[in-house]
């Protein structure tokens, strides 16, 4: 390929120059498009693995009453197995040597009221170390105490949105009430947001001793879950043997396969939320690809009528001696420069509607380099692939046949 | 040069086969200046494909510079249409939108011969056609004449062994014809073979040498005693 078969192909694409134009605009929006959802895709999957990460370093849960078949497992949440004296045992047992925090827990949604409004939220009743197991902070007063716990106070801590949405924005609600299944509590904290929405909205909660929950507002005596913290990364997995060793022997229970409770890491969700992600990433783009299909397609029909429109042409320059492979490239680079041309377009385009999409419903803006690259050679990989049978046709043609066409 | 020996050429269209030319042969020396005549259907342009490699006959051989042309690939063939061969067509065929200069240099660029010297050769040629002061228009912007002299310059361009008209004259006026006969007769001067297809009588009266078929077979093959001499007019 030299510079001037190049400038000579730029030429001819420019005599017409709304055909050229429509041509490209099938590759600009196909690899637009494509570019656009692995970029949203990956926007997703960023945030909800960052989300999933700011539930706590290091994190197991021991949820009860369900067992891990393979790779299925049951609703969560669902047993009655777990007790607080479970969790007690794993904070205290000398066989378990890698935990270095445990968060019993009772989870479960509820009306809350205030005289003014109420809200839906999520109550979890839980001890003083849901703050380091689930790393959160205190914005304003103080988180529950032992003595909240054992005494069994009725008191509170707030996420920011319930603040906000029973008190107003900014209001201060330390010392407030809030009244809760036909009792009243009073706020003693509010926490730091940690953002969110939807399913992971982990500043729409309340906070009430773990006792509290259990006997006032729930009525028995069993957890949701049990959260840990194991000592580092590198002991996840024998954590999860130590405790489900201690819980198997606690609940008398001798094979592993009967466990009435499961035990799975925040590497599990981060896998599980990812592979989700990435499916609906692929989905995404492989509908996006589709767009890109029919835009190659739209290339090879635009080279179709160039190769039948310029026969006499092909024909002139065979009887003038180009060879077979001379007449292939220079149609070649025709349909490679439209799509390539098509492609960088469409990297524009794709680039800019993400942005807008990412500004408009406030998410991350991710741009995904493997992804413009791939886009790159793809558009050029579409050129010569549609190009090949309008070039090889073109290349084939009889030179006496193609000069007396007309 | 040229020997063309026992050549056939057989058409099949379905069923029917047409014979185009019937075991034709004769010779072309270097320096010639050939007519072949013959109306429309008596296998004259079959004959001009296959002397210009752009055919091959059914049977018989064709050597050009004892280069057996019948048994050729196909980018073969294109290799000697392009080292051997000068075409010129009644239709002029330049390459649309394309500057005089540039049409010149196509055979040349596929010859892979480099820029500059494309570039002084087409200049050459073009002020050899009286087209020195043209070198930057397009067909559109030149006359039917003009622009088979710039076709001309094309089919000299590659210094071939044959220069091959097709009815060259077809086309354009005839002050102009007459140019283009001045042309031809300069070129064959400087010892470029010409082979000219025409049906006029009047334009093969310019060739030293005419050739006449007819159904496909020589009926007559004879010197031109009353060779005409084409003025060149004013460039």
């Amino acid at each position: 390929m030299d510079k001037e078969t190049l400038l000579e192909s730029f030429g001819t694409l420019a005599i017409n120059k709304l055909r050229t134009g429509l041509a490209m605009l099938g590759i600009v929006i196909g690899i637009g498009s494509v570019i656009t959802l692995i970029s949203l895709g990956q926007a997703t999957s960023q945030q909800v693995q960052n989300q999933i990460q700011s539930l706590g370093a290091n994190l197991l849960t021991v949820n009860p009453g369900f067992q891990t078949t393979g790779a299925v497992r049951g609703a969560s949440g669902g047993g009655t197995t777990l007790t607080y004296d479970d969790a007690k045992a794993i904070g205290t047992d000398p066989s378990i040597t890698t935990v270095a925090d445990v968060s019993p827990e009772l989870a479960s949604r509820t009306q809350v009221t205030t005289g003014q409004a109420n809200s839906n939220v999520q109550i979890i009743g839980s001890t003083p170390t849901y703050l380091s197991v689930h790393k959160v902070t205190i914005d304003q007063g103080s988180f529950l105490t032992d003595q909240d716990v054992t005494s069994m106070r009725k008191v509170a801590v707030l996420g920011p949105q319930v603040v906000s949405d029973l008190f107003g924005d900014g209001a201060n609600a330390i010392g407030k009430t809030i009244r809760m299944e036909g009792q009243t509590f009073t706020i003693i904290g509010v926490t730091v947001s940690k953002g969110g929405t939807g399913f992971f909205n982990q500043d729409n909660v309340v906070f009430v001793p773990l006792t509290t929950a259990q006997k006032q507002l729930f009525g028995h005596n069993y957890l949701s879950s049990i959260a840990l913290e194991a000592k580092s990364a590198d002991v996840m997995t024998d954590a999860q043997n130590q405790v489900g060793y201690l819980l198997l022997a606690r609940h008398k229970l001798s094979d592993p396969a009967d466990a009435d409770f499961s035990i799975f890491s925040q590497a599990d969700i981060l896998n599980a939320a990812s592979a989700t992600t990435g499916t609906f990433t692929t989905l995404l783009a492989g509908i996006a690809a589709i767009s890109l299909l029919v835009g190659g397609i739209g290339i090879m029909n635009i080279m179709l009528v160039t190769v039948t429109e310029r026969t006499r042409e092909i024909g002139l320059r065979k009887a003038l001696g180009a060879r077979k492979k001379t007449i292939i490239t220079q149609f070649l680079i025709e349909a490679v420069i439209l799509t390539f041309i098509g492609g960088i377009f469409g990297i524009i385009f794709g680039v800019a509607a993400s942005y807008i999409v990412s500004a408009v419903t406030r998410s991350l803006f991710v741009i995904s380099f493997p992804a413009i690259l791939l886009a790159i050679v793809v558009s050029g990989g579409i050129g010569i692939l549609f190009g090949w049978y309008p070039a090889r046709r073109a290349s084939n043609m009889e030179p006496i046949e193609a000069l007396r066409y007309e | 040069m040229i020997h063309v020996s026992k050549i056939t050429k057989i058409y099949k269209i379905g069923e029917v086969e047409t014979v185009a030319l019937d075991n034709v042969s004769f010779a072309i020396k270097k320096g010639e200046f050939v007519a072949i005549m013959g109306p429309s259907g008596s296998g004259k342009s079959t004959l001009m494909h296959i002397l210009g490699a752009l055919d091959t006959p059914t049977s018989g051989s064709y050597t050009l510079d004892g280069e057996e042309v019948a048994k050729l690939t196909d980018d073969q063939l294109a290799d000697i249409r392009n080292r051997k061969i000068g075409f010129i067509f009644q239709a002029y065929n330049l390459l649309p939108r394309t500057s005089a200069l540039k049409n010149v240099m196509l055979p040349m660029r596929y010859a892979g011969i480099p820029l500059g010297q494309r570039q002084t050769r087409a200049k050459k040629y073009l002020d050899m056609v009286g087209l020195g002061e043209r070198l930057d228009h397009t067909s559109s912007q030149l006359s039917g004449g003009q622009q088979q002299r710039v076709a001309i310059a094309r089919g000299l361009a590659m210094n071939p062994s044959i220069l091959l008209a097709d009815e060259p004259t077809g086309n354009i006026a005839s002050a102009q014809a007459e140019e283009v006969m001045a042309i031809f007769q300069e070129a064959n001067k400087n010892n470029h073979t010409i082979i000219m297809i025409t049906h006029e009588p009047d334009i093969a009266a310019h060739a030293k040498r005419i050739i006449t078929i007819r159904d496909g077979k020589i009926i007559s093959d004879e010197a031109n005693k009353k060779q005409k001499l084409a003025k060149l007019i004013n460039k």
